[in-house]
């Protein structure tokens, strides 16, 4: 029989998520499908202009009506999904990935490698997020990897800056001095005795930094610096049909709805998850 | 009140960290502008140049210097008052800037008036009357105002304000500001905007930081002899926790540089960021440069200044 | 008895824990206080004493309610009345001395301010005459400076003196009953002493009633007039002082007082001639920057000792001693600056990264919290798994059959392996974290206050643990606590610290009589003892309190 390294799940400690935390993760589940199987079930070509009525109301044929150049939006939106769930997701597990393990490294070792990836990180956390988007992108364009790779880096120091203080109040625990009396090695006390304990919070940490990237990057698409024509993202798709508003489409509605669902059921969840797993330390 | 030397040590140490910050800032944008782009010199005389024309381009700019002495140059440049020329229409920054300035300060000025007052009354109240109806309905609406993007707020406000009601106009320039109501209701949506958006993270953030100290023993001391509620929260809470209360309301007040570049872009208002958004689109690198340096300095001025008067009212340090 | 002061009867208080489940934590107590009684609540971690002297106040933390019962306090119903109603009767009619005064005093007002705030809150009388009266408590509570002491900060005075000041604030609103939440808990024993004597003359003087919760049966011995002794919410017994310590009706408060006796340590083994297994020779170690091979902290100064194989070493002295910090040095993990450490011969490098596996082997560490001592995130399992891969090299089902030894060792049952750490009690976790001391094949383990922070009962059971382990095993321990009884019962010779210095070594069974040095008289006569003229008759050289105690 083997021993397992066994991590306390929520329903192994008696909880469980009350209703806001369902619906927000049923949520998150939909976007997220959407966004996977998306290119299979859009009724239209999103890129096709299927209506000669430019801004469509809703009806039967176009359920969410049509876009200023006649095209569907209800598929343009699931394929929006795509664009603004997969990059956030990718440029947040980035970033993420990235703080985490610079954060355990620098918590645990301390002394002046830690001094300096500080400074240094939080100096960066010195530009505002939205600036540092622009100034990125007005050097360089803007393409899928260049925003994934942007937004990863602005919100790495913020995710370092968590990890580390987590790590830090884990590496004072005793359990860890005992390793390290034992004679373990750094990857040891780093893998199995301090990662596993930070988890909960870095996960919680890790969806509400999915909220700030898809802020942050529809902001981008809305000023036109965020995925490129013809291709769109839920911002871009704002953006686009904006104008709508005043003629009374429903064009912008849609993507705005879908903006909101994904951000607030993504902090609907975290707002409730169980104390002792948000915990934050910071 | 009397501070002791290690309080203005401590003080003087924050001030160098900003310092140290602002170099490794200038440092970042100086070279995320100048050395990703390729050739500044050939974007700006565009595809059909000769590459003589090119050449001479980048010696005039002094582009074939190292980056390093250009960045010195341009560090010691900023530090004059010197911006550079804007490529796209020949101007000098400072002058492009200097009204853009004026116009963008006052429109932060009048949301931190409005902002601040509004969101720390709130913010303590919720904390006060925690879990009652009052707490739970500014829970409900701040957690929705920061789960959407800025300028999913703006619309909703034009929609109401200017669609649906027809109280204000929808853009903020462009009308008559020949009376005061005239230039409150050009002021009124930027402002409204940026209010929800900047109120909804300070009310979140004092709130959290005024039920922090409640929780604490000495708050559960001044329930034993009887004091009152608002007595706790007031005499006992309060003053422990200005400090994270002085950094919720800056780091809330910097949501303003990301807000406002949204706002002024669909208000139409001409301020700093509107004018970078624009000098974006035309990859004016110096004025690019030049309004992200405002705006990182003014962010990390609202931090630096958090953070010390979050040091100044640590009771500890008191001599 | 007169008509009673304080009458709670089938009190019961419920409570939700973080899985929502409801539960009961009183379970229909009920008592009578007479006026200017002073009874004590004890029980142990969990007995609810302190829910119980709250309720006293109407006053229940977050999550727990009262739910059933009366509590009537002079001629107010506590349990029927509004919030407002309860505030009035806050700091005027009841009121309450913390368990940690430095937590309880905000740090952003004087003191002063903080001590005649309930003649505010109730309009009692004016500031000036507030100010006066709080003085003269000052002066009552034997505090020094007591015109000025009002105008310091919090932070600006010790924790006895705090703790003597919360008393000040208690009493400024001349209420009828006090309550005493484990008020010289957080304290060391020297400072105990002045704290208690202090409430004992300001109790006689008033004239008021006291409730005093606490788990040491020798300080409430001093204090109380009445015991009522408390576990899992529900009364066990009640009765005088004296009768409870001497007469004791219920097993579980024979329990107690059981664990509270010392029982002489008989050495396993006479002292061998041969090697000692530690010897340590003008040891210095320290925190913080180091300049000329000097920290900047100096913390432990020219320590000496010598463990025989077999035997144990107590090592006492009270907070900020260096007890602890010798542990660490001689575990490596505070790498000293000078001296020498020999393991059973051989030389010990100070530091334990450069130590062979060997020895890192054969000296364990074995820490006060086994809440934070054990991995949380592990299995019981994995957690005795671990040093058998790694110093033994054991894999597979080897490994499982060891872990399965080694609980019943500590005699706990098997199946607890695939338990985390947070679902055991806190002696089973003091038991895996001995255990996992064990799964090294240890010659000598370095005890850090492993029993402090347990109940009395569960830690004497952990002390027979240690003892038998001993025997089978050999094992030398080198045993670090601030509780004298405890060294007692399972040390050969006793090392006394101060300031970071070794000021004796005595034999642990003769510490009283034999130590010699002031300081250590000081320190073993100021251990409460189960009596209840103990305090009244203690004298002590007010020069030498003076000197060494930090009150």
């Amino acid at each position: 029989m083997s021993l397992p390294l066994r991590i306390p799940t929520p329903a192994r400690l008696g909880y469980s998520f009350n209703w806001a935390g369902r619906i927000g993760l049923a949520v998150i589940l939909f976007w997220v499908v959407i966004a996977l199987i998306g290119p299979w079930i859009t009724p239209y070509a999103p890129g096709d202009m299927v209506d000669w009525n430019y801004f469509g109301p809703v009806n039967g044929q176009f359920w969410m009506g049509t876009d200023y150049l006649g095209r569907d939006i209800l598929s343009r939106v699931i394929m929006g999904a795509r664009y603004t769930v997969g990059i956030a997701a990718a440029a947040v597990v980035l970033a993420c990935a990235g703080g985490v393990i610079l954060g355990m490294i620098a918590g645990v070792t301390g002394g002046w490698f830690d001094m300096l990836l500080s400074r240094l990180l939080d100096a960066f956390n010195g530009i505002p997020s939205l600036l540092f988007g622009l100034v990125v992108v007005a050097a360089v364009g803007s393409s899928i990897p260049v925003l994934i790779l942007t937004l990863a880096v602005i919100y790495l120091p913020g995710s370092y800056r968590f990890a580390r203080a987590l790590a830090v109040n884990v590496n004072t625990m005793d359990f860890v001095t005992v390793a390290r009396a034992r004679g373990e090695g750094f990857g040891h006390i780093i893998l199995r005795e301090v990662f596993p304990n930070i988890l909960g919070p870095v996960l919680a940490d890790l969806g509400l930094r999915f909220v700030f990237i898809v802020l942050v990057l529809s902001g981008l698409s809305f000023l036109g610096l965020g995925v490129q024509p013809p291709n769109a993202d839920w911002g871009g798709l704002v953006r686009e049909n904006i104008e709508g508003l005043s003629l009374g489409a429903p064009a912008v509605i849609f993507p705005s709805v879908a903006i909101a669902s994904l951000t607030i059921s993504v902090n609907m969840f975290i707002d409730n998850l169980p104390t002792r797993i948000r915990d934050r330390s910071e | 009140m009397l501070r002791s030397a290690t309080t203005w040590l401590l003080v003087g140490q924050r001030l160098g960290i900003a310092a140290i910050t602002l170099v490794i800032v200038s440092f970042a944008v100086f070279f995320a502008t100048e050395l990703l782009p390729g050739d500044v010199a050939e974007i700006l005389l565009g595809q059909s140049a000769t590459p003589e024309a090119v050449a001479g381009l980048r010696t005039a700019m002094g582009l074939d210097e190292p980056a390093f002495t250009r960045f010195l140059s341009w560090l010691a440049g900023l530090a004059q008052g010197d911006l550079g020329m804007s490529y796209a229409n020949n101007m000098a920054v400072a002058d492009l800037l200097a009204g853009r300035l004026a116009n963008t300060l006052r429109l932060a000025g009048i949301v931190t008036l409005v902002c601040v007052p509004l969101a720390l009354t709130l913010g303590i109240a919720a904390a006060m009357w925690r879990g009652s109806l009052l707490d739970r309905a500014v829970s409900m609406l701040t957690i929705s105002v920061i789960s959407v993007p800025e300028f999913m707020v703006a619309t909703l406000a034009v929609l109401i304000f200017a669609v649906w009601l027809d109280w204000l106009p929808a853009l903020s320039y462009g009308v008559n500001v020949d009376s005061l109501g005239a230039m409150l209701r050009a002021y009124a949506m930027p402002v409204i905007t940026l209010t929800f958006v900047v109120s909804a993270q300070m009310i979140r953030m004092t709130r959290a930081a005024v039920i922090e100290t409640i929780n604490t023993p000495y708050v559960e001391m001044a329930l034993l002899k009887g004091a009152s509620r608002r007595r706790m929260v007031l005499r006992h809470a309060l003053p422990n926790a200005l400090g994270p209360i002085a950094n919720a309301v800056a780091l809330s007040l910097s949501y303003l540089v990301g807000g406002v570049i949204i706002v002024e872009t669909v208000f139409n208002y001409p301020g700093v960021a509107k004018l970078m958004v624009d000098a974006v689109a035309t990859r004016d690198l110096p004025l690019i440069q030049s309004c992200a340096m405002i705006f990182c300095i003014s962010y990390l001025l609202l931090i630096t200044l958090a953070d010390v008067i979050a040091m100044l009212s640590n009771p500890r340090l008191r001599r | 008895m007169s008509e009673p002061l304080v009458c709670v009867r089938d009190l019961r208080i419920g409570a939700v824990t973080d899985a929502k489940r409801k539960v009961e934590i009183i379970r229909g107590v009920s008592f009578d206080i007479a006026p200017g009684e002073i009874v004590a609540l004890i029980g142990e971690s969990g007995s609810g004493k302190t829910t119980i002297a709250l309720s006293l106040m109407g006053h229940a933390r977050t999550g727990c309610a009262i739910q059933g019962g009366t509590i009537r306090v002079g001629r107010h119903d506590v349990t029927g009345m509004t919030e407002g109603q309860r505030a009035a009767l806050r700091g005027t009619e009841v009121s309450y001395v913390p368990q940690s005064a430095a937590a309880a005093f905000n740090p952003s007002q004087r003191i002063m301010d903080q001590v005649v705030e309930v003649t505010a809150i109730h309009r009692l009388m004016p500031r000036a005459k507030a100010e006066a009266k709080a003085r003269e408590l000052f002066r009552a509570l034997a505090l020094p400076d007591p015109d000025r002491i009002g105008n310091r900060y919090p932070h600006q005075v010790s924790g006895g003196q705090l703790q003597r000041l919360s008393a000040a604030m208690a009493l400024i609103g001349d209420p009828q009953l006090v309550i005493f939440d484990e008020p010289t808990t957080a304290l060391d024993v020297t400072t105990q002493i002045e704290v208690l004597r202090a409430f004992r003359s300001v109790m006689a003087k008033g004239g008021m009633a006291g409730v005093y919760v606490s788990h040491d049966l020798a300080v409430v011995a001093q204090i109380a007039d009445r015991i009522i002794v408390l576990r899992g919410g529900e009364v066990q017994e009640e009765g005088t002082t004296e009768q409870i310590l001497n007469a004791p009706a219920h097993p579980y408060t024979r329990q107690l007082l059981d664990a509270f006796e010392p029982v002489p340590h008989v050495s396993a083994t006479p002292a061998e001639r041969a090697r000692p297994i530690l010897r340590v020779d003008d040891l210095c170690a320290g925190y913080g920057v180091i300049r000329d091979g000097k920290p900047a902290a100096k913390v432990l100064q020219n320590v000496s000792l010598q463990l025989e194989r077999g035997r144990n070493l107590g090592v006492i002295g009270e907070s900020g001693s260096g007890k602890s910090t010798l542990a660490r040095a001689i575990a490596g993990i505070l790498p000293c600056y000078r001296g020498d450490m020999l393991l059973d011969g051989e030389v010990l490098n100070p530091d334990l990264r450069q130590r062979s596996k060997d020895q890192l082997r054969r000296v364990q560490i074995v820490f006060q919290l086994a809440d934070t001592a054990l991995n949380p995130a592990q299995s019981v399992g994995a957690i005795l798994g671990r040093p058998l891969t790694f110093y033994h090299g054991l894999k597979g089902a080897a490994r499982d059959a060891r872990v399965a030894e080694l609980l019943e060792m500590v005699h706990l049952p098997t199946a607890l392996r695939h338990r985390l750490p947070s679902e055991l009690s806190g002696g089973q976790k003091q038991r895996v974290n001995l255990a996992r001391a064990l799964a090294a094949e240890p010659e000598l383990i370095l005890c850090d206050e492993i029993t402090s922070a347990l109940d009395t009962v569960v830690a004497a059971a952990i002390l027979d643990l240690l003892k038998e382990l001993q025997r089978e095993l050999g094992l030398s321990y080198m045993f670090i606590s601030h509780d004298l009884s405890t060294v007692e019962a399972i040390c050969d010779e006793v090392l006394v610290m101060l300031k970071g210095r070794v000021v004796e070594a005595l034999p642990a069974a003769r510490m009283s009589a034999d130590a010699t040095h002031p300081y250590s008289r000081l320190l073993i006569s100021s251990i409460p003892k189960l009596d209840t003229g103990w305090l009244k008759g203690l004298e002590q050289d007010p020069e030498l309190v003076a000197q060494f105690a930090n009150r």
